[in-house]
This record gives C-alpha cells, structure tokens and sequence, in this order.
C-alpha cells in the first residue's frame, strides 16, 4: 500500500464518514460539515456539490455532476473538473469516505 | 488540539467569537497512570466532582455561548457513571459529542448505549505499538490488548474512531508501526503527538525526551508517509515544541476555540492555565460559560494580540500562533506574558536547546507515575 490514493472519479460513489453530519447553524448562519473534533464551514458551492455527489441516494459522482451541470447551467467538463478537485479535498480530509 | 478549524468571525474585544467547544474533564480518576498526563500534578478527588445535573447545565450554557462541540474528557469519563446520561443530554441541546478515553472502562454494551445516547467520535490512546511497552508507560497490565478490542469495536459500530498516539524516547522508533496499527483497526484519523512538557510530563522531562536522532527519524519517516496516507487516514502531525523553530497556535489561540472545565468546575482557557501564577479563575458556579468567555479575567488575560510583548508584537505571524503557548512561556520563559521560548525569535529560545538537549542526555532516568 505505497501508492498514492487515486482521485475521486465520477463512478465513485461517496457517502459521509463515520461520525460526519452535515448541519445547518443558525446561530452563525453557516452551513457546516461536523465530523471529529472538527468542522468544515461550507459555502453555497461547497454545500451544493455535498448534497448533489454524496450520500447513499446518490447513484454515483456522476450523477451529482449532472444535476449541478443542469442547476448551475455550466460547461459540464468545467463543472466535473472543479467538483472531482473538491470530492478528493474532502476525502483528503476524512469527511467523506468512498 | 491540532486540528484546523474556521475563525467565524473576527473578534473584537467586546464581543468575542463563540467558542467552537467545550472541553469536559468529567474526572482526573483514570486506571492508567501515564507519566506525560496533561492533567495537573494535583489532580482533584473524585468528591470534589461536579454532580450530574450541574455537567448537563454546564451542557446548556455551553450551547447558549455557541459551542457546537463537546469533549467528555478527563481523566478517564469512563469512570463516570453518568457518561451516558450527559452524552445524552448533549445530543438533545444539539452538542456534537466526542470521547476521550483510555478505552480500558470501555466494552461493547457500554459502547453500543453511548452510540444509543448519540455519541459519534471516540478519540483512544495508545501508549506503544506493542503490548509490553504500551502497558509499562500506562502503568496498566492488560491494557494495551484491552483499547485494540474496543478500538475495533468503535469501528464495527459504525462510530469514527481516532488513535491518539503520544511520542517520546521510549515509542518513538515505532512511529511506523503505531500508524500501521491504526490503519489495521480502521482509525479513520491518528494523533501523532509528542509528549507536551506541562503537568506530570514537566516533572517527568528527563525520562522522556527523545533524543535529536530519533526525532529527526520519526520526522523523516511520518512525513515520508503524508503522501500515501492521504485519503486512507487523517494524519495529524505535530513537530515537538521542543525541537521546532515556531511555535504551535496553542488551542487555536488563547480564548478563541475551546473552554476547558476542570471537574470541580474552575473554568479555563487552557487545561493548563492553573499553573500560570496571578490569574483569577471562575468556576461555573460563579458565572454562566458566556459571561465567563465574554469578559473572565483568565480569558481576557491572553486573548487577542493587545497583551502580546515584542517579538511578537511586530510579527506577521502574531495571528497564526497567537504568541504560542501561555504555560509554556511560564515555564521556559519564566513568565505566561513573554513570547513561547520555542519561537527562534524569542530571546529564551537558545535555553530551550540547552534543557532539551539535557535531558535527552539523561538516558536511564525513571519517570514518576501519576498518582495521588
Ligand atoms: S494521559 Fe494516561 S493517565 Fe492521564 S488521563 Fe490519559 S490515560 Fe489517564
Ligand atoms: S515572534 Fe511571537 S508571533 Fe512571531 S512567530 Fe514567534 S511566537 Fe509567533
């Protein structure tokens, strides 16, 4: 196991991490990735792709970058290219797990 | 703390940001006795402990200053029969729950009623990566076999799991091996810390420092690492003050991220601040928690930049590390007001290589256990 952990790819199929909940605080009015002993705040972009690409009633990544292509009315291989980067962010720092 | 979170919003003086957490000492009672424990050399009696209800309304007033997250430390909190009672009542008021623990109290029903409560996180140390050595330094037989089967069972339960592993002379050739057994268990993060020299680990220094050689090995081989790590485990990874050039953003910055409550209920901007001589501490039954961050004496003392001296005060990276560490600076410096010695700018730092390099010399030293 030396090599390096490959990207997220548009047929994975992602789901948040053990211990990972996304919640909205009202107090701040932030939307935020809660996970152990830490947080990500999430902006409007972030908080979409989270919602489109992951989770079990999700099909897979690619289904998420189809429906973000539609909402945001953008070239789909920008859309994917920007969303892929993010995905493998967030697994990179243990919010979402394939 | 090392992990990396959002300001969300610049403080000001009259009203700073709310806190991120809450850290709970529930207990300093712990089956363990680890001679680099962060909790002070006079540890409070388990009389002394805050009862039930006034930990759930501390819960409440956490919530009310803005604190999202709450740490059931100690201490082992599992010595505390109402663990379960205060994890549930932090899920009810919407407080995310982590716990800190040695994991030897731990077992499967217990776990299975935590998780039931809304427990999600539970944070274990390892003292080694192998029995012997791990239970020597906890000062507890059969712990060691004991934590990998709860460990194991955290992640069979579906909770997140982190291992905490504290580095010093007597482990940190084995860095490798800790980080493969995390991986092994399932951790889906590891804690390489190294032993912070406040509290039991202060008076221990001597018989745990490890020597330049290994920290420049483990160094070499965790960061040879990072890479493969990443997206299999969170690493987090903290250079030892003792052998850094800058020091660390000691709890994300004096009174900006956490409040620690001891488990007679002093409430401190550090779990160390009680070393620091002059301050002014209030207990939860003075105060609520947001008044207490808001204004308290202990956590207007350090907040910000206002107090800081030179060299920090001219320093570009005075809002990064907040001037290090407060208790450190007490004892390296001599005093909780002066830049951390670790810092190279600091006019202490050379005496920080002279104590280090000290007494990594003094091989054959033998540490004192915690105890009463
Ligand atoms: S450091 Fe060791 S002795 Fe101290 S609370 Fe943790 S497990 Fe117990
Ligand atoms: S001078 Fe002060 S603020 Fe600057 S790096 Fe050193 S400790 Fe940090």
């Amino acid at each position: 196991m030396n090599a390096i952990a490959p990207n997220i790819a548009e047929t994975d199929r992602l789901r948040l991490a053990p211990g990972v909940m996304l919640r909205n605080d009202r107090r701040r009015g932030q939307w935020m990735l809660m996970g152990p002993e830490r947080l990500l705040v999430l902006d409007e972009m972030a908080l979409a792709v989270v919602r489109a690409c992951v989770g079990t009633e999700v099909a897979d990544v690619a289904a998420g970058i189809d429906r973000l292509t539609v909402e945001y009315d953008a070239p789909r291989t920008e859309v994917a290219a920007d969303v892929l980067e993010m995905l493998t962010d967030l697994r990179n720092k243990g919010y979402v797990v394939t | 703390m090392s992990c990396a979170l959002p300001a969300f919003a610049a403080s000001s003086a009259a009203e700073p940001a709310p806190p991120f957490a809450v850290l709970m000492e529930l207990t300093h009672r712990c089956p363990l006795r680890c001679p680099y424990c962060s909790n002070p050399v006079a540890l409070e009696s388990a009389s002394a402990e805050l009862d039930t209800a006034t930990w759930k309304r501390v819960l409440d007033e956490a919530a009310d200053a803005g604190a999202l997250q709450v740490h059931f430390s100690g201490g082992e909190p599992c010595v505390r029969k109402d663990l379960e009672e205060l994890v549930a009542h932090a899920t009810e008021i919407g407080l995310y729950s982590n716990l800190i623990t040695s994991a030897v109290l731990l077992d499967q029903p217990l776990l299975e009623r935590l998780q039931r409560a809304g427990l999600q996180h539970v944070q274990i140390s390892l003292q080694d990566a192998e029995a012997t050595g791990a239970d020597r330094v906890g000062g507890f037989k059969g712990g060691h076999v004991k934590k990998l089967e709860v460990a194991r069972a955290v992640v069979r339960q579906g909770m997140a799991l982190t291992i905490n592993a504290v580095l010093h002379r007597h482990n940190i050739d084995r860095v490798n091996d800790v980080i493969d057994l995390a991986m092994d268990l399932g951790a889906g993060r590891i804690e390489i810390a190294n032993v912070q020299y406040y509290g039991w680990a202060l008076a221990n220094r001597a018989a745990l420092m490890p020597s330049r050689e290994q920290l420049l090995a483990m160094d070499a081989a965790v960061r040879a690492r990072l890479p493969e790590l990443a997206g299999r485990i969170v690493v987090d990874y903290v250079v030892p003050d003792y052998y850094a050039r800058r020091p660390k953003s000691c709890m994300g910055g004096w009174a900006r991220r956490f409040i620690n409550i001891t488990p007679r209920g002093r409430v401190l901007p550090c779990h160390a601040a009680e070393t620091i001589p002059g301050m002014t501490f209030e207990t939860v039954h003075d105060r609520s928690l947001s008044d207490i961050w808001r204004d308290g004496p202990a956590f207007a003392r350090y907040r910000g930049t206002d107090w800081m001296p030179e060299p920090c005060q001219s320093c570009d990276h005075k809002e990064e590390d907040w001037g290090g560490c407060r208790c450190q600076a007490l004892a390296l410096a001599g005093s909780a007001d002066a830049a951390d010695p670790v810092c190279e700018l600091s006019p202490a730092h050379a005496e920080v290589a002279v104590l280090r390099d000290r007494d990594a010399a003094a091989l054959g030293t033998e540490w004192t256990y915690r105890g009463l």
